[in-house]
């Protein structure tokens, strides 16, 4: 059968939502899924073969914690012998240095490990868990194992002023690209959002900072920024546009155009145990809901940039405003900005009050609040493990 | 930045091909594929920490010798500086 539909290059493998952190900002779906409904090692299997048979070249293994699999050693070793370029998207728990040696050998071609902070404080604060102590011992062991490594700092306006001592983490290690990724809000992180912005004085140093320090490491380390993009002029081409480059499968097997696409009512979305893969690329509803031009609102409908950043996010559309079909409303051009900008200036406002604690003494009858905003924790909204 | 002509490219660890059998031919790398087309193709395969940055370009002149020489020399510099940028080559001794 022909199609006029370009292959996928890359298939999220969203192995099990089970993970032993509690990330605040994690962006798997408020609804986990059960162990119980996992798809086997077998289903896996078929699923890298057809992957690769449609045209895909990389394998992103992630989860919730893909470690938590006992199963894989065998699913690396079989998204290899299917042709396809393993990713390890982890926390680094759980593991100990003969299971690194064993994932390495079996094909691993890239291990990219998650940073909640430079700090065990801070790690342990955003995590839930105490992991921080974990990660710097598997920095350690990856100095003595062939694979490509990424640290991955998740940023946010807790931690977003311990960008130098992350950086010289980052260095002292073996990893050749570090990423500096803000927090997206989707899922816990848009539960927790007005506690994980930055303010936009913190994000202006902060891509300052970078900027120099990409030049300095240059050819020795890679180092890149995702801001958050209620800060940008226009949209990011979210997935590189809904099912275009990638399409992601859940623990249990349903095929979703990007991880967040359950919050858009009235999608039906296919399972990889009842359908190939490739028709589900070609046919499925929920891959076909978003392609093309035709769903597509003003100024959306006929605007220069609409090749470029399809509109960007549904699924921030919907969470912003109701409305998958609606510009993002983080473009400059979308009627519905000002409802961004509300959310960014009362970040501001928080920011400016943690900036006056910090430089006064509160006294007695001051409209001051008591303590910073930087020493006070937010009360935060921690992923439960599913059981 | 600047390359030395006498060292030896070597891809980097997690940089790899595609399987000889796959098509088209790519390079493989973290959340990144470099489609290989002729004179990449044949730079890629000398970057196996035995050819040196001369080797490569010497022999590439050769393959493509109706192509000016100076032309083919700043395209396989160019090239390199672009992988080395993506961190898909160590550059030895």
């Amino acid at each position: 059968m022909t199609s006029t539909i370009a292959n996928p290059l890359a298939l999220i493998a969203e192995l099990t939502h089970r993970c032993p952190l509690h990330c605040v900002y994690c962006s798997n779906p408020l609804e986990l899924t059960q162990r119980s409904t996992e798809l086997s090692t077998e289903d896996w299997s078929r699923v890298f073969q057809e992957a690769a048979a449609l045209g895909v070249l990389q394998a992103d293994f992630t989860g919730g914690e893909p470690l938590t699999r006992p199963d894989i050693l065998d699913l690396i070793r079989a998204a290899r012998s299917a042709g396809l370029y393993v990713n390890l998207i982890t926390s680094g728990l759980p593991l100990d240095e003969p299971r690194l040696e064993a994932l390495v050998a079996a094909g691993l071609d890239h291990f990219q490990l998650s940073f909640q902070g430079a700090r065990e404080e801070i790690a342990q604060e955003i995590s839930g868990a105490k992991a921080h102590p974990q990660k710097l011992r598997v920095l350690e062991w990856l100095k003595r194992h062939r694979v490509a490594v990424t640290l991955n700092f998740v940023i946010h306006r807790r931690n977003i002023d311990q960008l130098p001592e992350m950086l010289a983490l980052a260095e002292s290690s073996s990893a050749s690209r570090v990423e500096f990724a803000n927090v997206q809000y989707y899922g816990w992180a848009f539960a927790n959002r007005d506690s994980l912005l930055p303010t936009r004085e913190q994000l202006t140093q902060s891509i300052d900072f970078l900027k120099k320090a990409q030049e300095r490491l240059a050819g020795k380390i890679k180092v890149e920024y995702v801001v958050p993009d209620y800060y940008a002029k226009y949209p990011k081409p979210c997935m590189g546009g809904w099912g275009r480059k990638l399409m992601l499968i859940t623990p249990n097997g349903d095929a979703l155009p990007c991880h967040a696409a359950r919050v858009i009512p009235g999608l039906t979305f296919d399972n990889v145990k009842d359908r190939a893969l490739r028709e589900i690329w070609e046919e499925s509803e929920a891959f076909q809901k978003f392609r093309g031009e035709s769903w597509m609102q003003e100024p959306c409908k006929t605007c220069d940039r609409r090749a470029l950043d399809f509109g960007g996010c549904r699924c921030q559309a919907l969470l912003l405003a109701a409305d998958a079909t609606a510009t993002d409303p983080v473009c400059s051009l979308s009627p519905q900005r000002s409802k961004v900008d509300a959310i960014l200036n009362a970040i501001a406002l928080v920011g400016a009050q943690a900036e006056a604690c910090a430089t006064k003494e509160p006294s007695i009858g001051s409209d001051a609040p008591m303590a910073s905003e930087s020493l006070t924790k937010p009360d935060w909204l921690y992923r439960p493990n599913p059981a | 930045m600047s390359i030395d002509l006498t060292s030896h490219p070597r891809l980097a660890p997690g940089c790899r091909m595609n399987e000889k059998t796959q098509q088209p031919r790519t390079l493989l790398m973290p959340e990144r594929a470099l489609r290989l087309n002729g004179p990449s193709l044949e730079i890629v395969e000398r970057c196996d920490g035995k050819h040196t940055v001369q080797q490569i370009i010497t022999e590439l002149q050769q393959l493509y010798s109706q192509a000016d020489p100076t032309k083919v020399e700043s395209d396989i510099l160019g090239y390199l500086a672009l992988l080395q940028k993506e961190r898909a080559l160590d550059f030895e001794s």
